[in-house]
């Protein structure tokens, strides 16, 4: 039954990650792209009838007007209806970061369209929510990579040749794990050089996540690589002759996947939030890249904050990738419980 | 007792190789408070030099490990560059509030949390657990950092609670019972933000745990002897399941630590958060060592409190320990 129940939160994530890897694709805009005259534009809303309340078959919208006597405050322009095209040619991009387009599911001619509002500078909320989640989602997956690596080797080199290597990097484990966690990630931050340009920014926050986090799969990797040194087969293989390499390779680290796979989807929402958490408090990701984090941070204004709420989408966001990890995690951990019966019960776990 | 010393003594060892591990990232780390100040042409290279030798950062490593170690040594922990003090007077006044606000969370998370759980667990699947089930869920899927937020709008649009910082204009006139009542209000917000964010994985736990025990056969028997079912509830299965509960309570110290940290920032408050993404923010290297040595400390403690309340629970661990 817990197949099935994996099966179906991977095509649930699968579906979700899709969407932010076609961003280029589904954002009409560049998410650098300034519009100066239009700052904090509330969501413009598409619509099919008219003023004069006529159908049209084509979604159009209203471009923004200064209402009068105002410098800030926009209404609808409701002279002039400008219609949408679907896969229009716009701004070029590069889909799933090598095929070179242009051609985006929507755009418009000439005025822009907000779907989600705009930022301060004019920017296109909604283009920059979709690139931001390619950066945040790339960060959290490559920054839990990078963990299990990390946890997998160091709990494997612990359990499998004991003694000393064992005690002293399970203590070492020990004092990351005693660390709270957002602390550590500071003091690591604390210690690396502040204004990076936004590549070397995405390497220290992953870095920084790795060292932070690898502790908790090392353990738990330790323990399983412990058990299965210990198994029958492995005994028999080794009386045969096999070598350590041979037996690591063969049957201790292919017993290690499944709590590594847990782990993984445990740690991948983590490391995003840790992500935001950094990036929102101006230690992450540097402006103008966008990420879930720094669209966020803009709301450390309190006339932000109080005025535009739509500045708040971008931490909406992250929910539903949340649910679907979680999922996950616990479609994982069945499947693993079921598996431990199946092995107590002397039946063949794969 | 003699357990407990031996906890005692690892927490005094982790505090030290928490101590070497820092010091150790800080230089490692490329760049100091002085490159920033390099930067300015009104300062020039000859002073940077007598400060680089004041603030001994020419020195080796391990020297610069002993000198700080003497300062702590004279409760000083190192010097702060941004501020030109000692760093412990600077940190423990944030410490106290950061403090004030992790107790209090704490407390009122597993005041709340507790009898949630006993209860949820007792009533596994009738509506009013499933509904409450569905609430945890759903907190458990909201991030901190959007719970802090979006509790910041909803008061700021109210105006039901004061926001930011830790005591009105005037604090100093008011009756002792009006600063109380003063600081509760200030400290609601973030409290607040605190316990739901913490809250969905305590209740599960509870009631996982709470659950395993429901079915023993000597809790049916109790059942059967006409003991009332609040009774049989909250002394007789709570304390059988106590256990995991206990070294959930250590780990739930370290996670509201980390949460506070963010919550501090967002709501701010005056706690070891702000001044510790400032100190980041200016290179301060002491002040940012010092601030996660203090947060070491408050986990060391609550894992200690952990260890005391499992000794005082758990009759097993006495005679194992007694009998050593």
């Amino acid at each position: 039954m817990p197949r099935g129940r994996i099966l179906r939160w991977l095509i649930v994530l699968g579906g979700l990650h899709l969407l932010v890897a076609c961003a280029g694709f589904l954002a009409p805009y560049d998410p650098i792209q300034q519009d100066r005259e239009h700052p904090y534009l509330a969501p413009t809303r598409v619509h099919l009838v008219d003023a004069q309340g006529q159908l049209h078959l084509r979604p159009f919208f209203y471009g923004p007007r200064l209402k009068d006597g105002s410098f800030d405050q926009f209404e609808e322009d409701t002279s002039k209806p400008i219609p949408t095209h679907f896969f229009a040619s716009g701004a070029r991009y590069k889909l799933l970061g090598f095929l070179p387009c242009k051609v985006h599911l929507f755009g418009t001619a000439g005025t822009r369209l907000y779907l989600m509002g705009s930022d301060g500078l004019g920017r296109d909320q909604f283009s920059r929510i979709l690139y931001g989640g390619q950066i945040s989602l790339l960060s959290g997956l490559l920054g839990a990579v990078f963990t299990l690596l990390m946890g997998a080797l160091i709990g494997t080199l612990a359990g499998f040749f004991g003694g000393w290597r064992d005690s002293l990097l399970m203590r070492l484990a020990e004092l990351f794990l005693a660390l709270p966690w957002l602390y550590l990630l500071f003091a690591l931050r604390a210690f690396l050089p502040l204004t990076v340009s936004p590549l070397k920014a995405f390497l220290l926050v992953i870095v920084g996540l790795a060292t932070v986090g690898w502790a908790r799969p090392a353990r738990l990797v330790r323990g399983v690589v412990l058990s299965a040194k210990e198994r029958d087969f492995v005994r028999a293989a080794r009386g045969f002759g096999a070598g350590n390499g041979y037996l690591l390779r063969h049957h201790i680290v292919p017993e290690t996947s499944s709590v590594l796979l847990t782990q993984a989807a445990i740690l991948v929402p983590q490391f995003v939030l840790a992500e935001m958490t950094l990036s929102f408090l101006g230690l992450g990701i540097p402006e103008p890249a966008p990420s879930w984090g720094n669209l966020l941070a803009s709301l450390q204004q309190f006339s932000v904050l109080v005025s535009y709420w739509w500045m708040y989408l971008p931490a909406v966001a992250i929910v539903p990738f949340v649910v679907g990890y979680q999922g996950l995690a616990n479609a994982l951990h069945l499947d693993e419980a079921a598996e431990k019966i199946e092995v107590q019960r002397g039946g063949d776990p794969s | 007792m003699r357990y407990l010393l031996h906890r005692l003594v690892q927490g005094v060892l982790l505090l030290f190789g928490v101590s070497i591990l820092t010091f150790l990232f800080s230089t490692l780390a490329p760049g100091n408070y002085l490159d920033e100040m390099r930067l300015n042409p009104q300062i020039s290279s000859a002073t940077l030099d007598a400060l680089r030798s004041e603030y001994q950062l020419d020195r080796p490593l391990p020297m610069r490990y002993a000198r700080w170690m003497n300062s702590i040594a004279h409760g000083e922990l190192g010097y702060s560059f941004a501020y030109n003090t000692p760093v412990a007077p600077l940190l423990w006044v944030r410490a106290r509030n950061t403090l004030l606000l992790t107790v209090t969370a704490t407390l009122l998370a597993w005041a709340l949390a507790l009898p949630l759980g006993v209860w949820s667990a007792e009533r596994r699947g009738r509506w009013p657990e499933r509904a409450l089930s569905w609430f945890t869920a759903t907190l458990l899927v909201v991030p901190d950092l959007v719970l802090a937020l979006g509790l910041l709008i909803l008061t700021v649009r109210s105006g039901w609670f004061p926001t930011g910082g830790i005591a009105s204009v005037g604090f100093e006139n008011l009756s002792p019972a009006g600063k109380a009542q003063d600081l509760a209000m200030h400290m609601a917000l973030p409290v607040a933000a605190l316990v739901l964010s913490a809250l969905p994985i305590l209740v599960r736990h509870i009631r996982a745990a709470v659950a395993e025990v429901l079915d023993a056969p000597f809790l049916r028997a109790a059942a059967a002897h006409g003991i009332p079912r609040r009774k049989l509830l909250f002394s007789y299965a709570l304390r059988a399941a106590a256990n995991p509960l206990i070294a959930l309570f250590g780990f739930s110290v370290g996670t509201l630590l980390s949460g506070s940290l963010l919550v501090e920032i967002v709501m701010s408050w005056p706690g070891l958060g702000p001044l510790l993404l400032e100190a980041i923010l200016a290179r301060d290297l002491y002040v940012v060592i010092g601030g996660v040595l203090f947060s070491t400390v408050f986990l060391v403690a609550g894992n200690f409190l952990a260890d005391l309340l499992l000794y005082w629970a758990d009759p097993r661990i006495r005679i194992v320990a007694g009998a050593r």
